[in-house]
């Protein structure tokens, strides 16, 4: 039974990570209804400009502590806001009227330029990433084991999850970026300025992931140019598995998919995790094609 | 996905190794042939065993220069053709193709890991192409061929180093296993130490297994906890070992973790930091040894490439000597002859010890244990083949 609870700890921590990705895969496809394959790399850009940032940081706010985690989660979140603005501007607008497949295209090319530029800068070898946050004790609890790091993601993604819920509800740009997923003509012609809209989408998209970034090194501090692929194909899964473009649904999409394969590690082989991981997401699919909750009367940003 | 993402990969990752490792070395000329011996290295220069690599091509050259400095092979000197396998399946296979037949290297050195060195060793015997693994220590490798050689020893070797280690000098009766499925090193490893320390009548508790490149180890290491077994072996390389301690000491796991060379490498200690206080692995080389080769070897590392060496360096190092001295005895580099003359090499004195080829083409020496103390790789004992 502890075994059993601890496994959900450990799973919902993972799973809250690939949580933050899956929002921006599931933001860009609301808005622009193709897959940014390149958000897994601005994932990866998020945690080395916290690499980077942390000495710079420390010259001034002593590290570890909270006000200097905060700095620079802050900055990494607007570096990578940036980046995603300057890869939408120059990569996917040119092609905005052109055929989905071609943009799709680019974002793989994106990624794979991120990817490799990324082992010529920063290096392909793994690095470690500084002690940013003090970590307090492991509490125990009825012989559970809870470190404070993985207390601090689950309530950060849940924060940030109810900041984002805030802009697209209560917002006007929220309430732009709603009209624009649901009729980008039409909405242009109500006087949005798309384009506005559609950057602000890929910062907001860009900054989760710098946060997710950061806090996936925070809890595994061995960072490298390729570690973007495999948490951004699984939050692309959970995407999926939510329904693609349901904010809700990438949220309750990553927590499935790390409890899930936790417990498939812990219980029956880590051999099978990523198989078991997918072939879930294939019956999902297979009786609800639109995913869990990818109803069309929910909104779509 | 994964399948066209994975094509879309080898496709960049050609260019992308001729942009970082430069493929600019690899163009003699038509002319240049004559008068230089081509020597081909293919290695994990970028990608997730890139320090491994990077240290062996480090080691590799500076034997190229010292051998050349002293006036080359036969009157020839070495050139280096260098190919980068950027840590993946497949990569390998490719790059010592087009070493062999686009190059026109006359012997092979390559690869640490034991996956690469064995997707390679077919493509070199099919060619009768010499071929010296500097670290590879599965044995299947050179059970591949009568032109596959290795300068390090294997792993029955090691993994029985590990168990005994673990029961005599650890006191352990209990052991969990926590192994990478994709690397046949760390399979392989696992394999020994377990059938060791069974026959030395422990008991393994609990098997997990991981796959290389993961980051959370949560899931498997809780299900070690609940088995409590006294020493974990984990025999996988240094970049899950360091993650892998720091998340067994979050969940409360405080017996010592165990490893093999795979650990060895300049990363290890930053990322595991404290975690890894008191845990130990066996490899090839130690920097302690105070003999004379050892240390002249280390004094020119450090002046050359400003660091201190890992044991991974001095193993490329040996290969290319041992090479040298094959190609030297044999007075020609012709494929056959220089086989026979690295099967017969007794005795060489090289930097990670003395090396005898014995019939299976592997290196018949001893193995180091180090342990972790005080943030420090300190030496323990050597263990005699």
């Amino acid at each position: 039974m502890t075994e059993l609870l601890q496994q959900l700890i450990n799973g919902l921590a993972l799973g809250s990570i690939l949580a933050l990705i899956a929002l921006g895969y599931t933001m860009v496809y609301g808005i622009l209804r193709f897959i940014n394959f390149a958000h897994g790399d601005v994932f990866m850009l998020g945690a080395f400009a916290g690499f980077y940032l942390a000495p710079k940081i420390a010259t001034f706010v002593p590290l570890p502590s909270v006000a200097g985690a905060l700095i620079i989660f802050g900055l990494s979140m607007v570096i990578c806001a940036a980046l995603g603005v300057l890869i939408e501007r120059l990569a996917y607008k040119p092609l905005r009227k052109r055929p989905k497949l071609t943009v799709l295209i680019t974002a793989i090319g994106v990624s794979l330029f991120l990817e490799y530029a990324g082992q010529f800068f920063f290096g392909a070898s793994n690095k470690k990433f500084p002690d940013i946050l003090p970590t307090w004790p492991v509490t125990k609890v009825l012989s559970l084991s809870v470190n404070s790091n993985q207390l601090i993601v689950l309530a950060v993604t849940l924060l940030l999850l109810l900041g984002l819920r805030f802009i697209v509800m209560k917002t006007r740009m929220g309430r732009a970026m709603r009209a624009v997923s649901f009729n980008p003509e039409a909405a242009a012609l109500m006087g949005v300025n798309t384009d506005v809209v559609i950057s602000f989408t890929f910062a907001l998209g860009s900054a989760l992931a710098a946060a997710a970034g950061i806090l996936y090194a925070i809890n595994y501090p061995s960072i490298d140019p390729l570690m973007g692929i495999m948490p951004g194909l699984k939050a692309f899964v959970a995407a999926v598995l939510g329904g693609i473009g349901n904010l809700p649904g990438a949220a309750l999409g990553g927590i499935i998919i790390g409890v899930t394969e936790t417990l498939v590690s812990g219980y029956i082989s880590s051999t099978y995790r990523d198989a078991i991981a997918f072939a879930i997401l294939i019956v999902i699919l297979l009786v609800k094609p639109s995913g869990l909750l990818g109803k069309k009367e929910v909104e779509k940003v | 996905m994964n399948i066209w993402r994975g094509q879309f990969f080898s496709l960049a990752v050609v260019a992308a190794g001729c942009l970082l490792t430069g493929c600019n070395q690899s163009s003699p000329g038509p002319n240049a042939g004559g008068d230089v011996i081509k020597v081909g290295e293919y290695g994990s220069l970028t990608g997730s065993e890139a320090t491994f690599g990077q240290s062996t091509h480090k080691g590799i050259q500076q034997a190229v220069d010292e051998i050349n400095a002293a006036g080359g092979v036969l009157g020839k000197k070495i050139e280096l053709h260098t190919e980068d396998d950027q840590s993946q399946a497949g990569q390998a296979a490719t790059v010592v193709r087009k070493l062999i037949s686009s190059d026109g290297v006359v012997a092979m050195l390559g690869e640490v890991a034991s996956s690469r060195s064995l997707e390679a060793a077919p493509i070199c015997q099919q060619s009768g192409i010499p071929m010296i693994s500097p670290s590879s220590t599965n044995p299947k490798v050179t059970e591949v061929g009568d032109y596959i050689f290795r300068v390090c020893f294997i792993d029955p070797f090691q993994g029985t180093v590990m168990a005994n280690f673990a029961t005599k000098t650890l006191k352990a009766h209990t052991a969990a296993v926590l192994t990478d499925v994709k690397s046949d090193y760390s399979l392989g490893l696992a394999k020994f130490f377990k059938e060791q320390f069974l026959a030395s009548g422990g008991k393994i508790v609990d098997e997990e297994k991981y796959s290389g490149g993961d980051k959370d180890f949560n899931a498997q290491l809780t299900a070690i906890k609940a088995a409590s077994p006294e020493v974990v072996f984990v025999p996988g390389y240094y970049t899950e070992a360091g993650l892998i301690a720091l998340q067994a000491r979050q969940l409360g796991i405080n017996v010592p973790l165990l490893g093999g060379d795979g650990w060895e490498s300049p990363t290890l200690i930053p990322v595991g930091g404290k975690a890894l206080e008191g845990d130990s692995f066996s490899t090839h080389f130690s920097a302690d040894n105070t003999s004379p080769e050892v240390q002249t070897y280390l004094t020119t590392y450090k002046k050359r490439y400003n660091e201190t060496s890992d044991a991974m360096a001095p193993l490329g190092y040996d290969a290319m000597m041992i090479l040298a001295d094959a190609i030297k005895r044999a007075g020609t580099t012709d494929g056959a002859k220089v086989r026979d003359a690295l099967a017969a090499t007794k005795d060489f004195k090289g930097v990670t010890g003395n090396i005898t080829i014995d019939p299976n083409r592997n290196a018949s020496k001893s193995a180091v244990i180090l342990t972790i103390t005080n943030g420090a790789i300190k030496y323990i004992q050597t263990v005699a083949p």
